[in-house]
């Protein structure tokens, strides 16, 4: 107490001390044993050795440049996807749904009870050439007599959108139920039609919850590969697939460090572009 | 025997297999490869000549007997009454690379994983790595009289000529299974890659020894001796298969479910994984090709640190023909010990004399061991690790 007493200007990093400590043995030790392990050469069989070997990221990025691009362009649909079922349906919820709102917001949730693995198996239930969504859309002539969904990209889009759509909904919904209901008031008062409102009034207060939403979808799409391999086919293959069989099969550490950098780099720089251009203050809310 | 569980498991247990082959890879990507926590303990009855209390046997799912109404274990029980040693028995191997993955940093850095027991196949890299890097303890064959059950065929594999460090668990095939209902009947890789009827209705499994040796054979190379040029045609045409749409995807054990609800007409499967699916769905079918099939076995070793003594004791007990037979009703693969398929003829006929289970001496002379050299070479898996998609 009496230490505490006599210095309190140490008070706040004492404070900060779990967190950094924290942060240093999880995130900072472990990312750091990565950046090191990405610039080795050698083989399994006869060890690796730290040499500064910059060329694992260039035959990272010519080897395999089209399945980043294939992640990023997967992610985006999704997170595209994703924000155009979840905004409609949360502003429901947040306006409309009266009492039961909870209610609503636990069925949005409710499939995290599940494990990820699971939900995305049951998925190869729903797609299955034999099941039902295929038959509607063969019926309709969506999908030819010989088509299917499962092994394509739509399905692993399909599959990424869905695990992920609680993460956008649950931000956009707690940006949408803080908006102060007078300034609607306000604004029907001044003359804004329902749509003006919504324009002018809704959706800038709801920005910081579609900023947070599309990140927190985004990243782990990015980097998912679950969806990738079980709805999709090697041609579907994203990076994660790509950096979970260089440590797991091929055991080459050094190229799946290098290409978990370059995926890290390049949603980091995603994410500063990104913050210029919605402005910083709404990334914080 | 009743199997009306089995399916389900199997379903669980490609689940599982899938889980176990994403999780430590995302762990992996995320932490930068940090370590198990499991080798805090040290090596303690290594080779003291003392039995432990417990056995720890890590083994695949679906993978020994069970008693379908209690849910017990009726071999391992025996092992216990018989022993005094307790056994815990853990069904936490889903694939080679993966369960090598999480055990490689421990044993590498000299720490037990606190297992006895491990299995692995040798038809992949791993059980051959475990030997020559010199992670696995001797096997004590003074304790383990019933060696010489093992059949003739298993005496003297390439990873481990004197069956110094290994025990073969179960054999298995490697062929082509198909649904009736979907196809008539594939006896060629030639026809299972280019009938257009099948054209995205195909799986082939990822094993690095299971797809590119059973087309090795249909283009007439060797792939218990594998060159240059008969992997290049190999992994070409496996390609080749992929691009056109023919191949939906490369699977582990998880092919049986869309295999056995017609989304899939074919596979490149596992007699015994098939011959568990029938008691379900009796349209499914499997063989060998007609230009042969692959032979695996998964080996059981001691991992560094394990009770050699044990291990070895419990070996013993399992190369007796009585047990061997008692595993083999269950899980239906190729057992290794000489004698089961005698006990199983009186008491299940029915297994005793399936071609899945025993194959036939003609049926075994088709059937090639995948060779293990080329399993380590680098150029190779990291081809077909391209193939495979990544």
């Amino acid at each position: 107490m009496t230490f505490l007493h006599r210095h309190k200007g140490l008070t706040p990093y004492l404070l900060l001390l779990p967190g950094i400590v924290w942060l240093t043995l999880f995130f900072v030790a472990p990312l750091g044993f990565l950046g090191y392990q990405s610039l080795q050469t050698g083989t399994f069989d006869t060890g690796y050795t730290f040499d500064w070997a910059f060329s694992n990221y260039w035959n990272a990025i010519s080897d395999y440049h089209e399945q980043f691009v294939r992640s990023f362009v997967y992610a985006g649909i999704a997170t595209i996807v994703a924000l155009l079922v979840s905004y409609p349906l949360v502003y429901w919820i947040a306006f409309r749904a009266g009492r039961w709102k909870n209610v609503f917001l636990i069925l949005i949730v409710a499939p995290l009870f599940v494990t990820y693995l699971v939900r995305t198996l049951a998925w190869l239930n729903i797609l299955a050439d034999q099941g039902p969504v295929v038959g509607f859309l063969r019926d309709i002539h969506v999908l030819g007599p010989d088509g299917r969904l499962l092994a394509t990209s739509v399905a692993v889009v399909a599959g990424i959108t869905y695990n992920f759509l609680p993460f956008m909904a649950l931000p956009l919904y707690v940006s949408l139920e803080q908006i102060d209901g007078r300034l609607l008031e306000a604004a029907e008062d001044l003359y804004a039609s329902k749509r003006q409102a919504f324009l002018r009034v809704t959706l800038p207060l709801s920005a910081p919850g579609i900023v947070a939403g599309t990140l927190l979808t985004f990243i782990p799409a990015a980097g998912d590969f679950i969806n990738a391999q079980l709805l999709g086919t090697p041609r579907q293959y994203m990076v994660g697939n790509v950096i979970q069989s260089k440590f797991l099969d091929v055991l080459d550490y050094p190229a799946a460090a290098a290409l978990s950098f370059i995926l890290m780099a390049l949603i980091l720089a995603g994410l500063l572009v990104y913050a210029r251009v919605v402005g910083t203050e709404r990334l914080t809310g | 025997m009743n199997r009306s569980l089995t399916r389900k498991q199997l379903l669980e247990r490609a689940s599982l297999g899938a889980a176990a082959l994403t999780l430590p890879g995302f762990l992996a990507a995320c932490g930068g490869g940090e370590g198990e926590t499991a080798g805090a303990t040290t090596a303690t009855a290594a080779g003291t000549g003392k039995l432990a209390d417990t056995l720890r046997f890590s083994n695949w799912q679906l993978y020994i007997d069970v008693d379908e109404k209690t849910k017990k274990r009726p071999t391992l029980e025996q092992f216990t009454k018989e022993t005094g040693v307790k056994v815990d028995y853990f069904e936490d191997i889903n694939d080679n690379a993966s369960y090598f993955g999480k055990i490689q940093r421990p044993l590498s850095q000299g720490q037990s994983i606190d297992r006895d027991i491990i299995v692995l196949t040798d038809n992949e890299r791993f059980l051959g790595l475990m030997i020559d890097k010199g992670w696995v303890e001797e096997l004590d064959k003074d304790l383990i009289p019933n060696f010489s059950n093992l059949i003739e065929a298993q005496a003297s594999p390439p990873f481990d000529p004197d069956r110094k460090y290994s025990l073969p668990w179960q054999s298995g095939m490697t062929g082509i299974a198909w649904n009736e209902k979907e196809t008539g009947p594939i006896t060629s890789i030639t026809q299972l890659f280019e009938d257009p009827k099948l054209k995205g209705r195909v799986t082939a499994l990822n094993g690095m020894g299971d797809t590119p040796g059973l087309v090795m054979l249909d283009n007439g190379d060797d792939p218990s001796n594998v060159t240059d040029a008969a992997w290049n045609a190999a992994v070409d045409r496996i390609q080749k298969a992929v691009d056109s749409g023919q191949i939906r995807r490369f699977t582990g054990n998880d092919y049986a479910q869309p295999l056995s609800q017609g989304d899939l007409a074919a596979a490149i499967a596992w007699s015994g994984d098939i011959y568990q699916l029938l008691s379900s769905n009796p349209n499914l079918k499997w063989a060998l090709p007609t230009k042969g099939g692959i032979i695996w076995t998964d080996n059981m070793i001691i991992p560094t640190g394990g009770s050699v003594p044990t291990a070895s004791t419990y070996m013993n007990f399992v190369y007796d023909p009585k047990i061997a037979a008692q595993i083999t009703a269950y899980v239906a693969y190729v057992p290794p010990v000489k004698g089961t398929k005698e006990i199983l003829v009186k008491s299940d006929p029915k297994i005793g004399s399936s071609p899945l289970v025993f194959p036939s001496d003609e049926v075994l002379a088709s059937t090639h061991q995948y060779d293990s050299a080329a399993l380590n070479n680098q150029t190779y898996i990291e081809q077909w690790q391209k193939v495979l998609g990544a």
